[in-house]
């Protein structure tokens, strides 16, 4: 086990490496550039290229290519021309949010995605079961963002019992040692802060969740199915188990694999993806901030960001291959 | 209801048809027997002649797909169609247990082969995980896995296919079943390896004497071995005997048949000397009259009453019973003048 670990963790050199490069080119070859972005459209060409010369891009790209990747070993990703910040410190800011956001989306996908298409498929052919395959279509199709706006209209702004936008209410008096705001309002002891983290977490976290939910549904549906029909199912109870029994530790182990699978696929489409939804609840997050990087140019930040993503979800899918050898011997021994 | 039998297992006018969107299905259509304890049963017949179907009813696990069940399965006095399912729940694995046909598949591959007799065991007997562990090395052992001890933290695709097949019986003999069924025990295994595992059950059997039922489509397996035989033929029996009966005096066409296609060690395995043409019947547009009659060479000596009138199981001498429109002195002159020459000249 051990030693698959290490080896995929040595795979992420060659990955990480092409990757970088690739999205080197890719912030380059975007038209126009941070310079002009920065001037705005009325700058004169004099004043692009001092900008360009104060930011390094006047060289060719493989030197600032090296430069970049020599200050990334040394934990610099270099400043943010739009918010002259540094990129780590940003990154630092907006990923716990987003973190945060993607954590409570998933927790809703699988809280409430696994036990629905578990039981559609032990009632196969009920109207629990179509209503599940039914709903579970629309909640792929809805746009997110329309999803997002009705839930906002509702439960923020006619109903009133959940916040409207942000991450916190700006009149608490809180402090954020961690940058997880749920976490803060805990670690600092602060329930009221705690709380109100939390209700800005509901509505963006289902508006996120909704997707995946449709997803962990259906998976959920068909590989219980598929399960119920082994023959080993079958010699569990000519054994004389009892159902509930049967179910945990014979069939829902086995329905697992392909559940987990999907959860890490989501799971870093999650933090790339919360775009939308931060944009609706003007949520503080990693994917708004990489919208916002694009449309400045900012290739330090995209860079840095980007990268951070491919990491975080290499990492994901490792977990999910390390849940695989822990769950099926077969894959173990291979 | 009526009263219980004698028999430690008796079935009466077991039917177990299932819905379908093509139309219901027949699998098993109106099948009697009875089996004491310590004596053997053979089942045989052609694929989807309804053999698991039986042996899953009688376990009380035919539920899928929303099966019909009518008729009576008695177990030592006790009636089990129409039991509450959780008390037939308690039986299984301990008063009755299955062996089943494919052992790959029906174990389970995530846990080791030791876990799963560690977990039939633990369900009928309050004992520590390392008292039944124990006892599953034993039971490893005795079945002939060699190293019981090491083996047993093995998963099942570790194992070979004849040692699946005897984890497989260690398993379902971990609570000393007093009734054991056997679905095809030994159909993907060697001949070296079939004849062991039957020996090794046939052993078993008389230590804790119980009730055996043989499941197979090859006379061959069973002919030592049973003390009955019973043959079926689209979910219903058409032939009841002795193994004498049915070796030395058999009297159904199909039966013929059958023993006719038996593998024989002193001919070629392709070389059949009686084929049976045809495909077994479709269980839900079963054929008019007699089920076997498209396939049937005697048609002729039935006064055409073959293909309108349904046959009764009767009985022809002391316990031999048959299912067929011949009278009993022509099926035994066919027997005795035709087919008995034909199977012995060659
Ligand atoms: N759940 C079910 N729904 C519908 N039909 C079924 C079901 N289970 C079994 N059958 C049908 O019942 C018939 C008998 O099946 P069964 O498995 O008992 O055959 P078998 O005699 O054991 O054959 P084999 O030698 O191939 O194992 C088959 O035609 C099968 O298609
Ligand atoms: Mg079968």
């Amino acid at each position: 086990m051990l030693r698959f670990v290490v080896r995929r963790l040595a795979l992420l050199v060659p990955i990480l490496l092409g990757l970088s490069i690739l999205l080197f080119l890719w912030v380059r070859a975007l038209p126009g550039g941070p310079a002009e972005a920065l001037l705005g459209e009325r700058a004169t060409p004099e004043a692009v290229e001092r900008v360009r010369r104060l930011y390094g891009l006047d060289r060719p790209w493989y030197e600032q290519y090296f430069t970049w990747v020599g200050n990334l070993l040394r934990g610099d990703l270099g400043v943010s021309t739009r918010t002259q910040h540094p990129v780590l410190e940003e990154l630092l800011r907006t990923f716990p949010a987003t973190m945060e956001l993607a954590l409570t989306a998933m927790i809703f996908a699988v809280g409430v995605g696994i036990p629905l298409g578990y039981f559609a498929a032990r009632r196969h052919g009920s109207w629990l079961d179509h209503l599940s395959v039914a709903g579970s279509l629309f909640g792929i199709t809805i746009p997110v963002f329309f999803l997002g706006y009705m839930l906002k209209f509702v439960f923020a702004e006619k109903l009133g019992i959940l916040p409207t936008d942000g991450r916190q209410d700006p009149l608490l008096d809180v402090v954020h040692p961690t940058g997880f705001y749920v976490l803060d309002g805990l670690v600092s002891g602060n329930l009221e802060a705690f709380a109100d983290a939390f209700q800005h977490l509901i509505l963006p976290g289902i508006a996120l969740g909704t997707i995946p939910l449709a997803i962990v549904v259906r998976i959920t549906r068909a590989s219980v199915l598929d399960v119920l029909h082994e023959d080993y199912v079958r010699t569990a109870e000519a054994k004389g188990l009892k159902p509930a029994t049967i179910r945990g530790r014979h069939v829902l182990r086995n329905a697992m694999l392909p559940i987990i699978t999907i959860i890490g696929l989501q799971v870093g489409l999650l933090l790339g993806g919360a775009v939308l939804t931060e944009t609706v609840f003007a949520f503080p997050g990693f994917g708004k901030f990489i919208a916002d990087s694009i449309m400045a140019r900012d290739y330090a930040v995209l860079q840095g960001f980007i990268l951070f993503t491919a990491v975080v979800f290499v990492l994901v899918n490792l977990l999910v291959d390390i849940a695989y050898g822990l769950i099926d011997p077969r894959v173990r021994v291979a | 209801m009526t009263t219980p039998p004698q028999s430690f297992l008796e079935l009466r006018d077991l039917r177990i048809h299932f819905p379908t969107e093509d139309g219901l299905v027949k699998s098993v259509d109106g099948l009697s027997f009875k089996l004491d304890r310590g004596k053997t049963l053979g089942i045989v017949g052609e694929s989807g002649s309804g053999k698991s179907v039986t042996s899953l009813g009688i376990l009380g696990l035919h539920k899928g797909g929303g099966a019909k069940i009518s008729g009576e399965i008695w177990l030592d006095g006790e009636e089990l169609v129409t039991a509450d399912q959780d008390h037939v729940r308690t039986l299984r694995g301990k008063k009755m247990a299955m062996i089943f046909q494919d052992p790959l598949s029906s174990m389970h591959p995530y846990y080791s082969v030791g876990a799963q007799i560690i977990e039939a065991y633990r369900i009928h007997h309050k004992v520590s995980k390392a008292v039944a562990r124990k006892h599953a090395i034993d039971l490893l052992g005795r079945v002939g896995i060699p190293q019981p001890d090491k083996r047993v933290d093995d998963y099942p695709h570790q194992f070979s296919g004849g040692m699946r097949q005897r984890a497989m019986i260690a398993m379902s003999l971990s609570c000393d079943p007093e009734l054991l069924i056997a679905d095809e025990p030994t159909t993907a295994l060697d001949v070296t390896v079939q004849a062991q595992i039957l020996d090794l059950m046939t052993d078993l059997q008389r230590e804790f004497n119980s009730a055996l039922i043989i499941i197979t489509h090859d006379l061959g397996v069973v002919a030592e071995l049973s003390d009955d035989i019973l043959v079926m033929y689209g979910g219903k029996c058409i032939e009841y005997g002795s193994a004498e009966d049915i070796f030395y005096r058999p009297e159904h066409p199909y039966t013929w048949g059958l023993l006719g296609s038996m593998p024989r060690l002193d001919r070629e395995p392709t070389e059949r000397l009686l084929p049976i043409k045809g495909t077994p019947p479709s269980l839900i547009n079963v054929p008019s009259g007699c089920a076997f009659n498209p396939r049937c060479t005697f048609t002729d000596r039935t006064e055409g009453r073959s293909t309108s009138e349904v046959p009764e199981l009767a009985e022809t001498e002391g316990g031999h019973l048959v299912r067929c429109h011949m009278s009993r002195e022509e099926r035994r002159s066919i027997w005795d003048n035709e087919i008995k020459p034909m199977m012995e000249s060659t």
